[in-house]
């Protein structure tokens, strides 16, 4: 009979379907927006690369170290290949590397997070103690000795890649599970005897979507970057055409000294145009399942209106 | 009958609130958390204002001293303190009128301290600031403060995580009086506490008024703690005044068929047992009317077949 | 107290799990480097320090966990060969010659980024929608989205080749001898200025959303509400009250970040021949130099697990929570 008491007179604002407004709140994003449409530019040069630059672009083609000019619209690199060509091309291996690291170090965050979460104690103690580890060992100097003593080549990169890029999705994922382990939902499924891949992949999985969305973001960025700086180290694999290595040719061809610096701005500029778009989208991810970080409409302050 | 409600003082009122209305904007709709209530308290009254959770009761508090957050707004009404107009004040008039005239202990006491200072620097802050007093000076009065609350003075270089949750409600009420205001505002200031420590709080806080002689303005929404305590008390119902009287009117004779269901829903602390009652389930009130003078100085919202636009819902649902 | 043991006892871990991957990486990998490496260096070695190489990098007949156990013995004692590159200089010496320069540069640039992003998270979260917080969060990230080394190049070609402001390459003068003078001073700051610069550049966008956002949590709690609640001034409830509290998580993720400050810096070495550590170890690469690429791979590390512990004292300074428990 109390129980009619203590109800709420006034019924708090009904939650609303997550994925459906999470979705909705991603397109009317404005950032996500530019963001995405960003992407798909790089993806479609990326699948046309052949078709608008045909025949090897590493070839010879003209004059070496040639100012941009109609003709080669960025110029030529001081052995004479088509900047432009070498650019449009380049973005097929760093996209191609960038996702594949990114979803394979996703992978591996998921399967850790979650049997962390679920199993508990020994298991949770030991991949965690793994992923500090990882997470603490200076990433670079880690990649470079890695790098070293494999055989050179693009399974080389994105292996090393992802052996130094799991540890970060790992530890936030974990988290994410972790919280919704301890929720009256997945005790129940657990109590009604679910088996545990169910409940992982089924409970626990779904309702960490936008954070195995921003993770996955985070870790294409890590990819398309870190292979940059291996190839520009001079570790990758050096017969490919991709953004690290048109720099890596750039500074050891001393396009910077000579003032050749159409031949190191382009690749520079689209591998952060990318990681930009990647880290919008990522922005609005955060925007939209965290309401406090959105952008507060500031009204009209009068007097009436209640002061900080 | 109590103590404090000998030392009942003039009506000269301290806070005068008239018509306030507060919304809480959201993205696709609003909710009118206050609706047009008005009270005032006089100088060293109790004025109590009880009702359930989420009637708004906090609301109002944190409107008088202009606490409100995003996405709150006050849409309407006016607050005056002591003849000022509180939501008129430039800020720096406001930060000066924050605890120099109104203090507050919040509902959530615990948690408002800061987890990285000690209670001595948290104290210390008060006077530096408002009294600019050097911070010996500080100092000395802040262990003045936690005798005063019968804390061991040693206390002082605690963090919040070394006390008791009691301790940090106590700690919470001397900051509370270390400046004299002249309205303290309670905000449910027992409710995580365990019975005998709710007890010795309020004993203390009793004391305290008698002592500095400040009026309050007390919530809570358990109406025997509250009839005990306030001199005056109103019922609040979704937003809106249903019921104002002296303490006494309203415990002995509650008319509003809430305040008797509020009434019902709380056993007395002494007397005889009588079993408890409240609303039968799923009875709601809609746009519930303003309040008429039931008997002198005994207003309440009239309802049922007394006034056509009150709606009595009775388990409608 | 038994925070900072748990913690020791956990970078220590780390330590020995990266001796150990650095055993294991020449023994498993497929490919024989070791042997490539010899040939390269015929000739200049005495037998007895060819015979020590190959022992530490893998051509060895004993059992595994002999090996093992003499490996471990070599390290913490500080063993580690000669360098090829720089032969017959053991590699050791190279490090000490270097590593200098690498904390000279990565620490100031690691100061700095970290005071400014801080300070701009607090100012941006503390006016919410205000000019810093509108403007400055989407430039920091677009900035940070280049690759350090790339934006090195660009400020070296524009700042030093272009308009001829700053030095272009290696930490001093070349010809000018190493002293405590004004002049040496003044030298080494203008050949660190550009390359810090850069890495700040990158990096500070990082640590002001990481406070922005912490701030923005911190500002909701109660304890904010009752400071503002006290009348106290709002310069002393932003500082005092909200960024004391939101710094905390700042200081975990200023450890984390160190590894990621060392990448940057080595390769911003590499690009103006900064003679630190991560120009040598790309010269290490270069050179099939493989006793030496070890060494500042763990030297790398043990700074960074330092730098971790050093972060985890001051944090219990900090936090008074952790202290106590
Ligand atoms: N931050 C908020 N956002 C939206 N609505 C709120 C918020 N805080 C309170 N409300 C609304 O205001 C009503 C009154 O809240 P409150 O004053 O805290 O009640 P009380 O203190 O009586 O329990 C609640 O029912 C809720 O609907
Ligand atoms: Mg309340």
């Amino acid at each position: 009979m109390t129980t009619a008491i203590l109800k709420q007179p006034i019924e708090p604002t009904a939650a609303r379907k997550p994925n459906r407004s999470f979705v909705h709140g991603l397109i009317t994003n404005k950032k996500a927006l530019v963001g995405m449409i960003v992407m798909l530019v790089f993806i479609a040069l990326a699948l046309l690369a052949p078709v608008l630059f045909p025949g090897e672009p590493s070839r010879i083609t003209a004059m070496a170290s040639l100012e941009p000019s109609p003709e080669h619209w960025l110029g030529t690199t001081a052995k004479g290949q088509d900047v432009l060509a070498l650019t449009v091309h380049g973005s097929r291996s760093s996209l191609f590397v960038g996702l594949t690291v990114g979803f394979a170090s996703t992978f591996i965050g998921i399967l850790v997070g979650l049997a962390s979460a679920y199993f508990g104690k020994f298991i949770d103690e030991a991949l965690s103690l793994v992923t500090n580890v990882f997470l603490l060992l200076p990433g670079l100097p880690l990649l470079v000795i890695l790098a070293a003593f494999l055989p050179p080549g693009l399974g080389t990169v994105i292996l090393v890649l992802v052996v130094t890029g799991w540890a970060g999705s790992a530890r936030v994922l974990r988290s994410q599970a972790l919280s919704i382990r301890s929720k009256d939902f997945v005790a129940a499924a657990v109590v009604s005897g679910e088996r545990a891949g169910r409940i992982m992949f089924r409970e626990i999985l779904p309702n960490m979507a936008s954070n195995v969305m921003s993770t996955l973001l985070a870790c294409v960025i890590y990819g398309i970057g870190a292979q940059a700086g291996l190839e520009f180290l001079g570790l990758g694999d050096v017969s490919t055409v991709s953004w690290g290595n048109n720099l890596f040719w750039a500074g050891n061809e001393g396009a910077l000294l000579t003032g050749s610096w159409w031949v190191f701005v382009p690749s520079g500029v689209c591998i952060a145009l990318v990681a930009f778009a990647l880290a919008l989208i990522n922005y609005a991810v955060d925007e939209v399942t965290n309401p406090r970080l959105r952008k507060i409409k500031t009204p009209k302050n009068t007097e009436r209106s209640a002061a900080k | 009958m109590t103590v404090s409600q000998v030392s009942f003082g003039s009506h000269e009122p301290v806070l005068d609130v008239k018509n306030l209305t507060v919304k809480y904007i959201g993205d696709t709709r609003s909710t009118t958390a206050v609706d047009r209530v008005s009270f005032s308290i006089g100088t060293g009254e109790v004025f109590g204002l009880a009702g359930e959770s989420g009637c708004g009761k906090s609301t109002i508090a944190n409107s008088i001293m202009r606490l409100l957050k995003d996405p709150a707004k006050i849409a309407a009404g006016s607050i005056s303190f002591g003849g000022k107009d509180v939501l008129a004040m430039s800020p720096e008039e406001l930060r000066r009128f924050r605890w120099q005239d109104v203090a507050m202990v919040f509902q959530s006491a615990m948690n408002s301290l800061n987890p990285v200072l000690t209670i001595g620097e948290q104290i210390v802050d008060i006077f530096t600031t408002h009294a600019g007093y050097s911070r010996k000076e500080s100092l000395r009065r802040a262990g003045q403060l936690l005798e005063l609350v019968r804390i061991d003075p040693a206390r002082l270089k605690s963090y919040p995580h070394q006390l008791s949750g009691g301790m940090r409600q106590r700690a919470v009420i001397a900051m509370a009086v270390a400046l004299k205001p002249s309205l303290l505002i309670l905000d449910e200031p027992t409710t995580a506490l365990d019975v005998v420590v709710q007890q010795e709080i309020m004993a203390q806080i009793k004391e305290l008024q008698r002592e500095l002689g400040f009026s309050v303005l007390f919530i809570t929404h358990d109406m025997s703690l509250m009839v005990e305590l306030s001199h005056r008390m109103a019922v609040m119902y979704g937003g809106r005044i249903v019921e104002t009287a002296k303490a006494q009117d309203v415990y002995a004779n509650p008319r509003h068929p809430y305040t008797q269901a509020l009434m019902g829903a709380f056993p007395p602390l002494t007397g005889p047992r009588v079993p408890l009652t409240g609303l039968p389930d799923g009875v709601k009130f809609r746009n519930i009317p303003d309040l008429t003078e039931a008997a002198p100085g005994h207003f309440v919202a009239p309802f049922g077949a007394d006034a056509e636009a009150a709606v009595l819902e009775g388990a409608a649902r | 107290m038994r925070f900072i043991l748990r913690r020791l006892g956990f970078y220590l871990i780390a330590f020995w799990a990266s001796i150990t991957l650095n055993f294991l990486l020449p023994r498993f990998m497929p490919g024989d480097p070791v042997s490539r490496m010899f040939a390269r260096t015929q000739g200049k070695m005495q037998p007895e320090q060819i015979e020590a190489l190959r022992k530490m990098l893998g051509v060895d007949t004993r059992p595994l966990w002999e090996q093992y156990v003499d490996y471990m013995h070599n390290i913490l004692t500080g063993q580690m060969g000669v360098s090829i590159s720089r032969f017959p200089t053991p590699v050791t010496e190279v490090i000490a010659s270097q590593i200098g320069w690498t904390l000279l540069l990565g620490g100031t640039a690691l100061v700095f980024a970290a005071i400014i992003g801080n300070l701009l998270g607090i100012l941006a979260a503390w006016r919410r929608g205000g000019a810093i917080d509108s403007a400055l969060p989407p430039l920091l990230i677009f900035i940070g989205s280049f690759p350090y080394f790339w934006l090195a190049m660009g400020a070296l070609y524009l700042f030093g080749v272009v308009l001829g402001w700053f030095p272009i390459r290696h930490a001093f003068t070349d010809g000018l001898e190493p002293a405590f003078t004004w002049e040496f001073i003044g030298d080494v700051g203008a050949h660190l200025l550009l390359p810090a610069l850069t890495i700040v550049l990158v990096s500070i966008g990082g640590w002001m959303l990481g406070m922005r956002n912490t701030m923005i949590a911190t500002n909701s709690e109660d304890y904010i509400t009752m400071a503002q609640a006290k009348g106290l001034r709002p310069g002393r409830i932003m500082l005092r009250y909200a960024a004391r509290n939101a710094m905390l998580p700042s200081v975990t993720s200023f450890g984390m970040s160190l590894g990621f400050v060392v990448g940057g810096a080595m390769l911003t070495e590499v690009v103006f021949a900064y003679p630190g550590v991560g120009y040598q170890l790309l010269n290490a690469v270069q050179g099939l130099d493989y006793p030496l690429m070890q060494g500042l791979f763990l030297t790398i590390t043990a700074a960074v697990l330092l730098a971790n512990f050093l972060v985890d004292i001051l944090y219990v300074r900090l936090d008074p929570r952790v202290r106590s428990n």
